[in-house]
């Protein structure tokens, strides 16, 4: 989880006598604060919260962790995708195929995941980096069911029908049940807390800064100091190679894997798409608000079967005609704050 | 004193929050040529597009034939009779010439110019019918550029740098067509770098200065001296 | 022998790839649109035939002359109500709408039709065959979907090249703004090449739906193999689009005599191929 180190590297403080510069508003320094006290109550929550909840929490971080990285990714990186599939897919496979051929512990083969699919990404990039914009989404779909297709080749791991992971290897992780659900919950938050810190500290980082700056194309990409096709390509590794892991603690969670759910497109991109559009693509907050959202529907509606993908589908249509900045980007708008502060504000002393 | 064919009355206009042209007042007469100097950025270019609908006005802010055309979609205003020759000519890279030629007359107004008026304008053009139009030198496009405002039979054609990056012989070429286009009885307003050549073939002129307008007159009624002070604001 | 007639298979079904392929490249061609939701029309529009068939009792290839316009104004609704508002702007907008709306459709048709797979008959032709050579044997409706595919984009070249509706889509593509000085509204301009393109989505499905069992989601992979094809005949070359479906099924009939598992992953493996040696595709345009 080396991931962490793009970090700052500029001081978020004074410069010249007469401004400083400031990254930090009231609005802001309140939400570190409360962010801490939540988290706090997070890792508590196998105390406070029964099976299930600690189930729906460790399902809701892996969603907050996969669309925070597809936001990075299409909100601020010009890489969209619609085959994040691929690198859930490949976790969850990596987690079964560790586990049960070579003995790995399920959480260090959790851990090799990032490592597997970041070599995966390297290699596909040269190939989908020659596809532009749209191209590119439907490139690496077609990534994503090479994976699916090619994985249902495999016999030892159930072929298409898929397997379940062995009772002696979920054993392993500690024969405890509660301990066990415990340990594997914590990791769900550890990994959504890189996750998060990863993309706030690379979109603080100078090469974010730069990201974002041609997203908004106030400057031209030559003039910014990065090279951009290298910062797309490390950043499209960086954010695989998290998915995968995201995916191998999926997996782990269900303790069931097939081709069809690894790899399914509606699960690991329709909805993370859906909750970032309606959270706020391109904000920070915005995953995490359109998780919020995304859960609090779900909850609600789901016993509407496939009426309830309909609307999501619609809601998402609309967010984007109407409010393309998604729901964090109308209340930032409206109120003019940010609780993950970016961009760096002069003030005059 | 009859209706002006276009008359634009306090015309504020722009991009998004950038506002480049404020209170922009002028008519335009059937049959005159204006010409429409100023400085780089004073709004040339932004006035003829808010008058062909590339950019928005409000209905009365731009009146044509007596009737508010301001906020109208640019493909109607053209229907109505209003031609632009763009900065740049702008050709359609995939198209040929004559294809550009052919997709000016395609709104369907009748008059004196058909394929055959505008190759016997520009001759060359006939030779080049089939080459892409950008295959052409940048004169040859010029000439494509004006005789597809033409196809349309325009009543108001609208000039935008009509020999910038030209050489000296064609620039010649293409004034010596001016007279033949307004004799047809077409209105045009002229937007050029040469200030003289302008002002030599216009009847009226219009002196944009930031967005506003800082002289407006007969050229031959106005002297030099205050046509320059008005163009540099001094 | 067995291989002989992998590949005859293979480029016949080529055809229908390039059905798939050519309303794709028709948009992305006049608006730089792509749309993510092109395979689930293709099946919206098997499910329009296969209902349509049901309530007339007429012949699937009849049906279409109800099919192909009632599919052509709905891409023309489409367009004008939901992409027209998504474009100009960047990719991603037109991307995430057309997105959400092939959710949608599956959806909507799951709820519609149920997940059961369906099949559309068309009688006699579905056997019929045609003896080549000892071991070569073609059968009619394949060959018939070839047929209509070369002419379908013939008639799309001729469109584009020599008539007035072509210029316009031409025009509007090379520079929209100055195309709305020439008459051109361009909003309904690509309504019309919305409306073209479903028209072939309508063709296509019909076909798809004779061919093969279908059911909600089947969608996506039709989008893929249309995808898949454009990119190894080279952007912008609808010939080459044809070309690029008769290698992608060729491809695919040839993995399928490996190992059935190996008919959709070889077509796969085909596209990277191509794509790492000749990224522009084997007939780019010439520009
Ligand atoms: N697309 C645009 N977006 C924002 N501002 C623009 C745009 N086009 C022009 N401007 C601004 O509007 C002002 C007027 O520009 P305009 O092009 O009308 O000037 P002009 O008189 O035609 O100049 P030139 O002689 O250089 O062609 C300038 O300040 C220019 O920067
Ligand atoms: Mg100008």
């Amino acid at each position: 989880m080396s991931s962490t180190s793009i970090g700052l590297d500029i001081k978020g403080t004074a410069m010249s006598s007469a401004y400083a510069i400031e990254r930090s508003t009231p609005t802001s320094r309140v939400a570190a604060i409360m962010a801490l006290v939540l988290v706090a109550g997070l890792i508590a929550a196998p105390w406070w919260a029964g099976r299930a909840n600690l189930r729906l929490l460790g399902e809701i971080y892996t969603f907050v962790a996969l669309s925070s990285l597809w936001n990075l990714l299409a909100g601020y990186t010009g890489l969209v995708s619609v085959g994040q599939q691929a690198f859930v897919g490949l976790g969850g496979y990596t987690l079964f195929g560790l586990t049960i051929f070579t003995g790995v512990p399920p959480l260090v083969a959790v851990a090799l995941a990032g490592v597997i699919g970041g070599a995966g990404a390297l290699l596909l990039a040269p190939l989908l980096f020659r596809l532009q914009g749209a191209y590119f989404a439907i490139g690496t779909w077609v990534a994503a069911e090479v994976f699916r297709l090619s994985f249902a080749q495999v016999a030892a791991l159930g072929g298409g029908s898929g397997t379940s992971l062995p009772t002696a290897i979920v054993v392993s992780i500690a024969a405890d049940r509660s301990l066990r659900e415990g340990l594997i919950y914590w990791s769900a938050l550890a990994l959504t807390l890189v996750a998060l810190g990863f993309v706030i500290a690379l979109l603080r980082s100078r090469t974010g800064l730069a990201l974002t700056a041609i997203r908004d194309s106030e400057i031209a990409s030559e003039s910014c100091g990065i090279n951009i096709a290298w910062t797309k390509i490390l950043v499209y590794v960086a954010t695989a190679a998290i998915s995968t892991m995201v995916g191998a603690l999926i997996f782990l969670q269900k303790l069931r894997i097939s081709p069809e759910a690894a790899f399914s497109v509606n699960d690991w991109t329709a909805f993370v798409i859906f909750i970032v559009v309606i959270g706020g693509i391109g904000t920070i907050e915005g995953p995490l608000v359109g998780t919020l959202v995304f859960f609090a529907l779900r909850e609600t509606l789901a016993n509407l079967g496939t009426t309830y993908l309909l609307i999501l589908g619609a809601v998402a249509i609309v967010v984007m005609l109407k409010a393309p900045k998604g729901l964090w980007g109308v209340v930032a708008d409206r109120f003019g704050i940010a609780l993950v502060p970016i961009r760096r504000q002069v003030k005059t002393r | 004193m009859t209706e002006p064919l276009l008359s634009l009355r306090q015309l504020d206009a722009g991009y998004g929050d950038f506002q480049a042209l404020f209170n922009v007042s002028f008519d335009i007469a059937t049959g005159s040529v204006t010409a429409l100097i100023g400085a780089n950025g004073a709004g040339k270019s932004t006035l003829l597009r808010a008058i062909v609908g590339l950019v928005r006005a409000k209905p009365q802010m731009v009146r044509y034939c007596g009737e508010p055309i301001g906020g109208l979609s640019p493909d109607r205003i053209a229907r109505r009779g209003v031609a632009l020759v763009p900065e740049g000519r702008r050709l359609f890279r995939s198209l040929s010439v004559e294809e550009n030629l052919v997709i000016g007359g395609e709104c369907g107004r009748p008059g004196p110019w058909s394929l055959k008026a505008v190759y016997s304008l520009f001759p060359v053009l006939r030779e080049r019918r089939r080459n892409p139009g950008t295959a052409l030198s940048g004169g040859q496009q010029q000439m494509v550029a004006i005789g597809r405002a033409l196809m349309s039979n325009p009543e108001l054609i609208l000039f935008d740098e009509i020999s910038l990056g030209l050489a000296p012989v064609v620039i010649k070429d293409i004034y010596a067509a001016l007279p033949a286009i307004i004799a047809t009885g077409v209105s045009a307003v002229i937007v050029e770098q040469d200030v003289t050549r302008a002002l030599g073939i216009a009847h009226r002129f219009v002196c944009l200065q930031e967005g506003k307008v800082s002289l407006q007159g007969d050229p031959a009624a106005v002297g030099r001296h205050d046509i320059t002070a008005a163009y540099f604001g001094m | 022998m067995d291989w002989v007639n992998a590949i005859a298979q293979g480029i016949l079904l080529g055809g229908l790839y390039a059905l798939f392929a050519a309303g794709l490249s028709l948009i992305f061609g006049v608006m730089r649109l792509v749309n993510i939701a092109h395979g689930d029309l293709i099946v919206a529009a098997a499910y329009l035939a296969l209902t349509i068939v049901q309530i007339t009792g007429l012949h699937p290839f009849a049906a279409a002359i109800i099919v192909v316009p009632l599919m052509a104004l709905f891409g023309y609704i489409l367009q004008r109500l939901l992409l027209n508002p998504t474009l100009g702007k960047d990719f991603l907008s037109p991307l995430l709408v057309t997105f959400g709306l092939s959710v949608i459709l599956q959806n909507g048709l799951l709820a519609g039709f149920t997940a059961d797979s369906r099949r559309l008959s068309a009688g006699a032709i579905e056997t019929a065959s045609f003896d080549i050579m000892p071991g070569l044997t073609l059968g009619a409706l394949p060959l018939l979907m070839f047929v209509v595919a070369v002419a379908v984009i013939a008639g799309l070249e001729v469109i584009f090249s020599r008539t007035s509706l072509g210029r316009a889509f031409r025009a509007t593509s090379d520079d929209a703004e100055i195309a709305q000085l020439m008459a051109l509204d361009h909003h309904h301009v690509y309504g019309l090449a919305m409306a073209l393109s479903a028209g072939i989505v309508a063709i296509a499905g019909i076909f798809l739906a004779i061919r093969t069992n279908f059911d909600p989601a089947s969608g996506p992979a039709r989008l893929i193999f249309g995808f898949e094809a454009v990119i190894i005949g080279g952007l912008g070359n609808l010939w080459g689009t044809l070309a690029g479906g008769v290698v992608l099924g060729v491809s695919q009939t040839l993995g399928a005599q490996i190992s059935p598992g190996w008919q959709l992953l070889a077509g796969h493996l085909v596209f990277f191929l191509v794509l790492g040696l000749r990224p522009r595709g084997l007939f780019p345009r010439m520009d």
